[in-house]
């Protein structure tokens, strides 16, 4: 009852009888409905109500005619509906937006046959001022290991990686089984089994200084899962200790960019918000609160507190010299 | 179901009747021809049951963005009739190669929210009814996600899309309170890895960039669409970068071998100075950002030049200094 998905089969019929005329041979019902998206006895269904829909009249003639050859099918009368209709704004705007970016990011997909795909998608969707799509959208460009991993991944082998580490600041040599590449906000990350600490990690691509792809084929032991990723990047265990902050106005963007669990409005310092993050990781704690230079300061762990404080000291006192 | 199947046929139906005309046909006309209307008795509650079915139909054909026409055939008709002009209805030709139609399969993998991802599957349909072959299924193991996770999105989008004056509760990360906005939305820009709303600000009387994240509650569309023009030179992606992007400026820095890795990483060595460390030349168009990182750094870092950038470190290490000290 609900209108999406009645939309959604108006939709598919009304492409169904152009896609079996485009193949004249006939197409095999489970192939035809996996390049439709629905289960096999829905395109059935959809097969069904069709053969009894055509031109007005309704005569013999008139009806839409089908043939069922076996697992196989093909139209043998279309009642006037050979073409699909055409690519409404959001279907433009999903094609068009994407393969721009595509086109932005070098390495993923050839160069030039998205260029291609994209003129010719443009103008299949006509009505070049409604090719202004509302929405944009800006890649880092600058990842040029994205070409390497993805050699790799496609020809299965393992890859060598200088990896640099933020939270500890160092550079790390590790060998790894690529097991996929993720895009999420705007960042790309290597899905893949590291050696080195037997476990899967997400690597950040533009914290790759240097890939190589390795002789030896890509072999992710049994145990290497992917991770669900639908509830963010970021998933700390819940035995992992609470660093409590309290927010200056000038850092509330923290709580924007880190997945905080609970977070309240203070009134000290004024307009500040006190936010508690789970991490087992105190070395990238301790960065966090150092890079806000004061506008944060630290509730809990208080030997966390203690820890930025001395450092401080310890930089202040080379000034001093 | 019995009741969307039976909808669903007489849709075809009347889709398959208007296109082979090329006459509009009457209303009544349709009653007649078309299965599945409440046929004509006579009486006042079979016509009324014939207009409510029609007009949903009508308005169900124009939301998936069939080209329902209406108007007279000739000075004679004495109301507006239907059609559906082939031209318009059809989706020209296109053919890709193998690896153009790749590209789109994979083009179409990059959206999550509900509404761009099922018009890219919605596309999809239609170019292989087209009788382009997109195979998704070879290909690389990838997982992009353009657009996760922000409820304002769609609301924003639809707007934009639509042309209408958008109204949204919005946070500064530098205010107490959430302040009402209204503005004409140009278009929505993923930039680093975050979504921004482009468009005129109705209060401020100038144009503004919003970040996503920061709308609070569901954005309100008002009014009607088409109520606006977006600037005919407008470059989303430009507006958006050109309020990142500042003057650059040069800060020369000492650092102690083997530490720093992360401000090596974008930084020009100059060679060693006289006590060992490592002078490094860095580029930046933001000052502060760049003196948050060289405060983090501690001890392991010192600002050689310019002054300014020394003080600036130097005022939040002492800040720092005086954390867990009671006030």
């Amino acid at each position: 009852m609900t209108a999406p998905s009645t939309a959604e089969r108006l939709t598919r019929l009304l492409a169904l009888v152009p896609y079996l005329q485009a193949r004249p041979d006939g197409v095999r019902l489970a192939d035809a409905a996996a390049d439709f998206g629905v289960p096999e006895a829905q395109l059935r269904r959809d097969l069904d109500l069709l053969w009894v829909c055509g031109l007005p009249g309704h005569g013999p003639g008139d009806l839409i005619d089908l043939a069922f050859e076996g697992d196989r099918v093909r139209v043998t009368f279309t009642a006037g509906m050979v073409r699909p209709l055409r690519l409404s704004t959001d279907e433009a705007v999903a094609l068009i937006v994407a393969l721009r970016t595509l086109l932005e990011l070098p390495g993923l997909a050839e160069g030039e046959a998205v260029s291609r795909a994209l003129a010719k998608v443009s103008a299949a969707a006509g009505h070049p001022a409604e090719v202004r799509a509302p929405v944009a959208v800006s890649v880092g460009a600058r990842d040029q290991s994205l070409a390497v991993v993805r050699d790799g991944l496609e020809r299965r082998r393992a890859l060598h990686l200088r990896y640099y580490v933020p939270s500890r600041d160092e550079r790390t040599e590790r060998t790894v089984d690529p097991m996929r590449l993720l895009l999420v906000d705007g960042h790309w990350y290597l899905e893949a089994w590291c050696r080195n600490v037997e476990g899967t990690r997400l690597f950040r691509l533009d914290r790759i200084d240097d890939v190589t792809v390795l002789d030896e084929p890509a072999a992710p032991p049994p145990e290497a899962h992917e991770r669900d990723l639908s509830e963010g990047l970021y998933q700390p265990g819940a035995e992992e200790p609470l660093v409590r902050l309290r927010l200056a106005r000038t850092a509330r963007w923290v709580a924007d960019y880190y997945p905080v669990e609970e977070q309240a409005e203070v009134s000290d310092p004024p307009g500040g918000l006190a936010v508690a993050v789970r991490t087992a990781d105190l070395s990238w704690a301790r960065r966090l609160v150092a890079s806000l230079g004061g506008a944060a300061t630290v509730d809990e762990p208080a030997d966390l507190a203690a820890q930025v404080a001395g450092e401080a000291r310890a930089a202040l006192a080379r000034y001093a010299d | 179901m019995r009741v969307a199947a039976k909808r669903a046929e007489r849709l075809v139906n009347l889709v398959i009747a208007l296109l082979g005309t090329r006459q509009y046909v009457s209303a009544a006309k349709i009653r007649a021809t078309v299965p599945g209307y409440e046929p004509d008795d006579g009486t006042e509650r079979a016509d009324e049951a014939f207009k409510r079915m029609f007009e949903r139909d009508k308005a169900e054909l124009r939301e998936i963005g069939v080209p329902l026409e209406t108007g007279r055939t000739s000075a004679f008709d004495t109301e507006d009739g239907y059609r559906i002009a082939r031209v318009d209805y059809e989706l020209p030709e296109i053919t890709l190669t193998g690896e153009e139609a790749a590209a789109v399969g994979l083009a179409l993998r990059l959206w999550q929210s509900a509404q761009l991802a099922g018009a890219a599957q919605s596309a999809l349909v239609k170019l292989r009814a087209a009788g382009v072959e997109v195979d998704q299924s070879r290909g690389i193991p990838i997982q992009p996600r353009l657009d996760a996770g922000e409820p304002a999105f769609e609301p924003c989008y639809a707007a934009a899309r639509d042309r209408r004056v958008l109204s949204f509760d919005y946070r500064r990360p530098d205010a107490d309170k959430a302040g009402r906005r209204r503005v004409q939305p140009w278009g929505l820009v993923a930039w680093h890895g975050r979504w921004y709303l482009v468009g005129h600000d109705l209060d401020r009387k100038a144009p503004r960039v919003f970040r996503v994240s920061r709308i609070s509650g569901t954005p309100r569309a008002s009014g009607p669409a088409g109520a606006f023009e977006p600037p005919a030179d407008l470059d989303l992606a430009a507006v958006v970068a050109g309020q990142e992007a500042g003057e650059e400026h040069l800060v020369v820095v000492r650092a102690r071998p083997g530490t720093a890795i992360g401000l090596r990483r974008h930084a020009e060595s100059l060679g060693p100075a006289e006590d060992g460390d490592d002078r490094l030349q860095v580029r930046t168009t933001d000052l502060r950002v760049l003196a948050d990182e060289l405060a983090a750094y501690g001890a392991d870092v010192l600002v050689e030049a310019p002054q300014s950038m020394r003080e600036a470190v130097v005022a939040r290490l002492t800040r720092l200094a005086a954390m867990g000290q009671p006030a």
